[in-house]
């Protein structure tokens, strides 16, 4: 029997779509935006920040001038482009100008691909570190080397002064070797340190002037006629692009002339367009006055028609304009300033006579519409074509200021070489002079370098003496100057030197950021080691050394490195400031990468030391071959973050005199183009900082995430 | 004799800086090349372009002293300097000598050790203020907030000012000069007080420069010159003849231009020793005996090189003032070349 | 039978100085020491010579003499004149202490705040959180303060704005925010004000008193006191009481607008501002993302088993998530303290009259004893975080989990 049941459904109902609140972007904003009334106010106040930030700067961004050399250009490209309102604009006018300053610092443009090479390799050199899953092991032995390719790079000098620092290992390595077997391996470790330090300290600086010596008394009878060469070589070309910029100047004079010509009238167009509404509003403002207005309604006109032409400078003014608005502008500047307010009436009558002759005048010469596109359009070509001028303006001035060193140098060693055979004659007698001078000073002034800032209660004949057998050494020491700079230019076999003072811009950070983090791994994981040790010494040492540095601000640390650094170092000794800078950082960073390699270390399953004891290894075996390795991969986040923090810190340089971005922006300020500007120079700065930091964070948390990973 | 570690050649014994003491000329002439200490940066003054070559009216004088000695106007080394590290830089032998805008006073001639060798620009310290403050005189200050570059005399200068005129301040302390403009025109300060040349210059990049007034009163004395170390003073004597021999340049009416035309001799004797036809004056301060043609055809007289960086027809516009010929009622007065 | 034997004794030999683990630790010590002592030795006498060679000498007098220079700050007495330059140092310390102590307070309630904030399920919030946090993360603080300090000036009205009428004083004409400085009333301590003082701080110890009460009640009873609304009370009532009748004795001294500027009253000055907001933001920044992490950390099964028991949210939060939380946040929270404080040096950039300023800064310049000054300072510093740490970590340690 069957039984038809209606109420039985004999086919599905196709599955339908989701209400509209159910789904999609509506679904989305109800979930994520007002889900309730927390959220909503949450979403309102989102929406009133992001729309009181986009509006306040929008306008200036996107006003944004590029094309003009200085920031009166800019004001006039934005006062041409923007007849009425708001003319307010970015200037990247100076980034375009000054871009390669910022980056470079006054590194000498011929050799930025000694810089930029430096960069790619050092990507390389950390490729092992970074990606150690997809890149060949092989590589590490090239990121051992960088360490010693960089500074050559960037600082030139011989070829051989890099390898020679590298030999030091070498040196160290055979004193193990030897010295294992004779002492074991306490002793060889020692004898290793030992002698690495004795090379570098003692052995390599007489080898390096040896070197440069021997190169430079085989080249030297070639050398003097290669300068010959070069001088007489420049002197044509340096000529040549001195007519080229002379005739280049001539032309951007020419240009710049041509674009006055084109400004004038559409300054004085866009001063008569926005003055005239301008004084309109400022003519209402007192019609509304009568009779029956109170002394607050007349303080209130006044006080808006000063705020109203505050931003009216006559200097652009059509003619006749400019005296008559600064008198208005006077007349309601003394009628506020000094609380002294005519009645109504007066009022009126007053601002009503001047405005309206002001009037008379603004409706006078105007300008179509159409002329006025015409001379925006010209205007623009005009700055163009100048902004192009400029650019091969910059271009040949740089060229010309590379030849003309380039002409300095070579007379000046030439000047050097010939005088070479006199000062060593000269040289013993001097040599005798100057240490004769020095052994018969009196005690009360033996000591002293320096004749600046004597103590008080000298007797004068002392401090004359003392003078003289300065000056005796100060002769010696220019002797030996001349001489020895011979050996170094003649004798270099490599790359011509950079002197620090050149280094600035971003560059400057990342040498001080990168130099300082890669030095300071070695010293910080020996501190991290020390902090964990069991011997009361080496630990409370350590512990001591990491919360002394990290206890005093960086910039503490930097101006020791400017004030104090010479005092704690043997007499005599001289750094270049940025190799302080350098040496500072360094201890700097270590004390932090020694917590993050300790972090690292604790982060260790107790096991693993426990199995490494087990296998009977010792400790510097368990540390070398168990723990490390283990520790510093969880630690490469930790000091990459420690990076970023070294990095931003570089800014700090800046007080100290060296021209970091921020020190150079100043710089760039200091020039009569761009005095005033402000907000571009540090907006581009700080986006700068902001991709490279932000980059590298990412990197880290990529890391991080991945440490994860690999240990669930 | 002093060691420096350097990069690349690792030691260069003696070149390098702290080596001199006494036998300045010597050290530079070894060199190759004159190291001058300039300010990291002041409008008119010394500012290094988009190529990095330095220009401006200090720069100037650096320029003439190395084309004094080497014939080369390009043989200068400029080492920036900070309001706190230019002395120390000098006292070190760092630089040579210092151009930047530094105040000749007593303790620094005396207790510094150091000698200023002349006055390259007579400056003082005054102060600009908006026109609608309606302020004409520096004496209506009172209790008024002024933005003051630290660490600088200017600081001591308005305080004397105010103490003497019995009247009360507020101070802004700021790091940098763009910081006080900046603070200035946003009027965080009623007035901005700096040296006079540094206001026109400030004045000068303002979108209305007519807005602001720089107020009549200079509150102090302000002469700015070149300075050497104390005790060289044969070093001492060649920074000092070469700002005179522009000074005398312009007075006589030598320019870069008609320098090397007047150089073959003329009917006044004073043009002849001071150009080397006449004389042996370059033998006596151990220089060539065209020194002073050199340095004048390099960067021009001191009228040249006033109006090039600072003069009228630039953005600057400052006007010769007490920086005028005496002859013209300034103060600029060269000794006799004889 | 095995015959045991002592093993023979031998006399000791140097060598095992290097080959017995009994002894190598001690040599390597001792020999650690002997060179600690040899380059602190070569510094001490090459900072003489150096010293002797500048003809200059070590100690400490400066400190005693006039210090000579005006100091724009200053929350002790000072005069250029006559105070010393130990009294421009502590004005200094004074001023590093402030910011920092001001700092800290902001910095944890923004920290806190956009922590929280950038976990929020508002997809809009969160993401203008994170770009803050990443924003203030990775540009350089100095840019920052720069930057505030401009944003300050430019944004807030100049004092001639008040004039115009353009600008008008907020609070019931109380308070007056310019770009100079915010000025406010500052309270005027009459006679019997003390009286008034006394009283405030016994209700202060009237709230504790009563909370630890309600406390021990609630662990006793279960029973549960209305803590805030009496604490409130207890709070305001008898110091207001009190303030009526001892016939009013503190009075504000009201800001008004003079000639150039405000005058009268307290005020926070534009750079101090600067300083602080730069810092704080700064470091709420660090902040934010230690106390997101603390949250995350806090596992869901938590709350779930507080919901469980029939909690409400804000009680889940307050009772279960934040304890939690706060042992994973406090440690790093610390740091940034210490960061905050030793980042406070950056006044330098506005003109801020801190320690670096005085001491580190114009103290040196006048007197030129850099070694003094520096050696000064970088142990205040070191003190100042030392003290830091080590109140955070006695604080730590009691908030820590007792593991059994």
């Amino acid at each position: 029997m069957t039984q038809n049941l209606s109420y039985v459904r004999a086919a599905m109902i196709d599955q339908q779509d989701p209400p509209l609140t159910q789904k999609g972007a509506v679904r989305w904003v109800r979930e994520n935006l007002l889900s309730g009334w927390l959220n909503i106010l949450l979403t309102v106040l989102s929406i009133a920040a992001i729309w009181y930030v986009t509006s306040h700067l929008l306008h200036w961004f996107l006003n944004a001038v590029w094309n003009a050399g200085s920031l009166t250009e800019c004001r006039e490209v934005l006062s041409v482009l923007h007849q009425v309102g708001d003319n307010s604009g970015a200037c990247w006018g100076v980034i375009r100008d000054r871009w390669t300053q910022l980056l470079f610092g006054s590194y000498p443009p011929a050799f930025y691909w000694r810089s930029i090479l430096a960069m790619i390799l050092l990507v390389v050199a950390l490729m092992p570190v970074l990606f150690r899953d997809k890149v060949s092991g092989k590589l590490y032995y090239f990121s051992a080397f960088y360490p010693f390719l960089m500074p050559w790079l960037l600082w030139g000098g011989s070829f051989w002064v890099p390898l020679l620092a590298v030999a030091g290992f070498g040196v160290g390595y055979v004193a193990l070797r030897l010295l294992t077997p004779v002492g074991g391996a306490v002793l060889g470790v020692v004898g290793a340190i030992v002698a690495a330090l004795v090379w570098w300290i003692v052995a390599m600086t007489p080898i390096n002037d040896a070197l440069h010596r021997a190169v430079a008394n085989m080249r030297i009878e070639g050398a003097r006629d290669a300068l010959i060469a070069t001088q007489d070589g420049l002197a044509p070309r340096i000529a040549q692009i001195e007519a080229d910029r002379d005739a280049v100047t001539a032309q951007v004079a020419v240009a710049v002339a041509a674009k006055n010509a084109i400004y004038a009238p559409l300054a004085t167009e866009q001063f008569r367009r926005s003055v005239g509404p301008v004084l309109d509003e400022v003519a209402a403002l007192f019609d509304g006055l009568g009779a029956t207005s109170t002394q607050a309604d007349l303080a209130a006109a006044y006080v808006g028609a000063h705020r109203l032409l505050l931003d009216f400078a006559p200097a652009r003014a059509p003619e006749g304009m400019g005296p008559l608005l600064e008198q208005i502008k006077t007349t309601v500047r003394v009628r506020v300033t000094e609380d002294n307010l005519a009645d109504a009436q007066e009022a009126v009558a007053e601002i009503g006579a001047l405005v309206a002759q002001a009037r008379g005048l603004t409706a006078a010469n105007a300008m179509s519409d159409a002329d006025l596109a015409t001379g925006q359009a010209a205007f623009l070509g005009a700055m163009r074509e100048l902004t192009a001028l400029r650019e091969t303006q910059t271009r040949i001035g740089a060229e010309l200021f590379r030849m003309t060193e380039e002409r300095r140098g070579a007379t000046t060693l030439l000047r050097n070489i010939d005088q070479r055979a006199a000062n060593i004659a000269a040289h013993p007698g001097l040599l005798a002079a100057a240490e004769e001078a020095r052994a018969a000073l009196p005690e009360s002034v033996a000591l002293l370098t320096s004749a600046d800032d004597l103590p008080e209660g000298l007797a004068p004949a002392d401090v004359a003496q003392l003078r003289d057998a300065l000056r005796a050494e100060a002769a010696l020491a220019s002797n030996e100057g001349a001489t020895f700079s011979i050996y170094y230019e003649v004798g270099r076999v490599g790359l011509q030197p950079v002197p620090s003072a050149s280094f600035g811009g971003f560059q400057l950070s990342l040498i001080i950021g990168v130099a300082g983090i890669a030095m300071s791994l070695p010293l910080g994981i020996l501190l991290a080691l020390g902090r964990q040790s069991n011997l009361l010494i080496i630990n409370k040492v350590s512990v001591g050394f990491i919360e002394i540095i990290r206890g005093v601000p960086l910039i503490v640390w930097l101006l020791t490195a400017q004030f104090l650094l010479n005092y704690f170092l043997p007499p005599g000794t001289e750094f270049d400031l940025v190799l302080r800078v350098i040496i500072m950082v360094t201890l700097f960073a270590s004390a932090y990468i020694a917590e993050v390699v300790r972090g690292g270390l604790a982060a260790l399953p107790r096991g693993q030391y426990e199995a490494a004891d087990a296998l009977g290894l010792d400790y510097w075996k368990s540390m070398q071959l168990i723990v490390l390795p283990q520790a510093l991969k969880i630690s490469i986040p930790g000091i990459v973050n420690t990076f970023i923090g070294l990095f931003k810190d570089t800014t700090l340089v800046l007080f100290i005199g060296l021209f970091d971005p921020l020190g150079l922006s100043n710089t760039i300020r200091a020039t009569t183009e761009w005095n005033g500007i402000y907000w571009e120079l540090f907006i581009f700065i700080g986006v700068l900082f902001f991709i490279f930091c932000f980059s590298m964070g990412r990197y880290s948390l990529f890391l991080e995430r991945k440490l994860q990973r690999e240990n669930r | 004799m002093k060691k420096s570690v350097l990069f690349g050649a690792l030691t260069l014994a003696g070149l390098a800086a702290g080596a001199a003491q006494a036998a300045t000329l010597d050290d530079v002439k070894a060199r190759g090349s004159l190291n001058c200490g300039v300010t990291t940066g002041l409008v008119g003054f010394a500012a290094p372009d988009a190529n990095g070559v330095w220009d401006g009216f200090d720069v100037g004088v650096c320029r003439a002293v190395a084309a004094a000695i080497f014939g080369d106007a390009s043989a200068v080394n400029f080492v920036p300097t900070t309001g706190q590290t230019r002395f120390t830089a000098l006292a070190s032998g760092e630089i040579d000598m210092l151009a930047r805008n530094t105040t000749w006073t007593f303790s620094r001639d005396t207790d510094l050790k150091f000698d200023f060798v002349g006055v390259n620009y007579y400056d003082g310290q005054g102060f600009i203020v908006p026109t609608a403050l309606g302020v004409s005189s520096a004496k209506e200050l009172d209790g008024a907030t002024i933005c003051i570059q630290t660490g600088t005399t200017t600081e001591l200068n308005l305080a004397d000012f105010f103490r003497a005129n019995n009247i009360s301040y507020v101070a802004v302390p700021i790091e940098t000069n763009a910081e006080g403009q900046q603070q200035y025109l946003a009027g965080a300060c009623d007035a901005y007080t700096t040296d006079a040349s540094g206001l026109a210059a400030t004045r000068a990049t303002f979108e209305n420069p007519g807005d602001h007034i720089i107020l009549p009163e200079i509150v102090s004395k302000e002469p700015l010159g070149p300075l050497v170390r104390h005790g060289d003073n044969e070093w001492g004597d060649i920074v000092m003849w070469t700002l005179n021999a522009l000074i005398a340049a312009e007075e006589y009416g030598v320019t870069s231009t008609n320098v090397n035309e007047l150089a073959a001799g003329t009917d006044n004797p004073e043009i002849n020793r001071l150009l080397g036809t006449e004389g042996e004056l370059g033998a006596m301060i151990g220089l060539s005996n065209d020194w002073a043609k050199n340095a004048i055809a390099a960067v021009g007289n001191y009228g040249e090189l006033f109006e090039k960086n600072i003069g009228e027809n630039t953005p600057i516009g400052l006007a010769r003032g007490l920086n005028a010929q005496w002859t013209n009622g300034g103060l600029l007065y060269s000794p006799p070349f004889r | 039978m095995a015959i045991t034997t002592d093993p023979p004794v031998q006399g000791f030999r140097l060598s095992q100085l290097i080959y017995d683990t009994r002894y190598r630790s001690m040599t390597i010590q001792v020999v650690a020491m002997i060179l600690l002592m040899l380059f602190f030795a070569g510094l001490v006498s090459n900072t003489m010579t150096n010293l002797a060679s500048k003809g200059k000498t070590f100690d400490f007098g400066f400190m005693g003499r006039p210090a000579g220079y005006e100091i724009s700050q200053s929350l002790i007495a000072y005069d250029a004149v006559t105070s010393t330059h130990a009294r421009a140092a502590l004005v200094g310390i004074l001023n590093t202490l402030l910011v920092a102590f001001l700092g800290c307070i902001l910095a944890t309630i923004l920290g806190v705040l956009f922590g929280v904030l950038r976990l929020s399920r508002n997809w809009l919030i969160s993401r203008l959180t994170a770009v803050y946090v990443e924003g203030f993360r990775n540009v350089p603080l100095l840019l920052w303060i720069i930057a505030i300090y401009a944003i300050i000036t430019e944004s807030l009205p100049a004092p001639a704005a008040f004039r115009t009428g353009e600008a008008s004083m907020i609070l019931n004409d109380s308070v007056a925010v310019t770009n100079r400085a915010i000025y406010m009333p500052a309270p005027v301590w009459g006679a019997n004000s003390t009286i008034l003082i006394a009283v405030f701080l016994l209700s202060l110890a009237g709230i504790w008193a009563f909370r630890r009460y309600a406390a021990a009640r609630q662990e006793a009873t279960g029973q549960i006191l209305p803590v805030l609304w009496v604490s409130l009370a207890l709070f305001f009532v008898p110091s207001i009481l009190f303030f009526f009748i001892l016939g009013r004795p503190v009075s504000l001294d009201y800001p008004a607008l003079t000639r150039f500027n405000f005058e009268g009253g307290m005020q926070l000055r534009g750079s101090l501002l600067a300083l602080w907001l730069a810092l704080s933001l700064y470091t709420a920044a660090f902040i934010a993302e230690n106390v997101r992490a603390g949250i995350l950390a806090v596992s869901k099964g938590q709350s779930e088993a507080a919901f469980a028991l029939g909690l409400r949210p804000n009680r889940t939060m307050k009772l279960v998530i934040l304890p939690q939380a706060l042992r994973v946040i406090i440690p790093p929270l610390i740091s940034q303290y210490l960061n905050l404080t030793k980042n406070s040096s950056l006044a330098i950039a506005v003109g801020y009259a801190d320690v670096r300023a005085t001491l580190g800064g114009t103290t040196i310049n006048l007197t030129g004893k850099e070694l003094e000054g520096m050696l000064l300072m970088g142990l205040f510093y070191l003190l100042l975080s030392l003290l830091i740490s080590g109140a955070m970590n006695i604080y730590n340690a009691r908030k820590q989990l007792v593991s059994r």
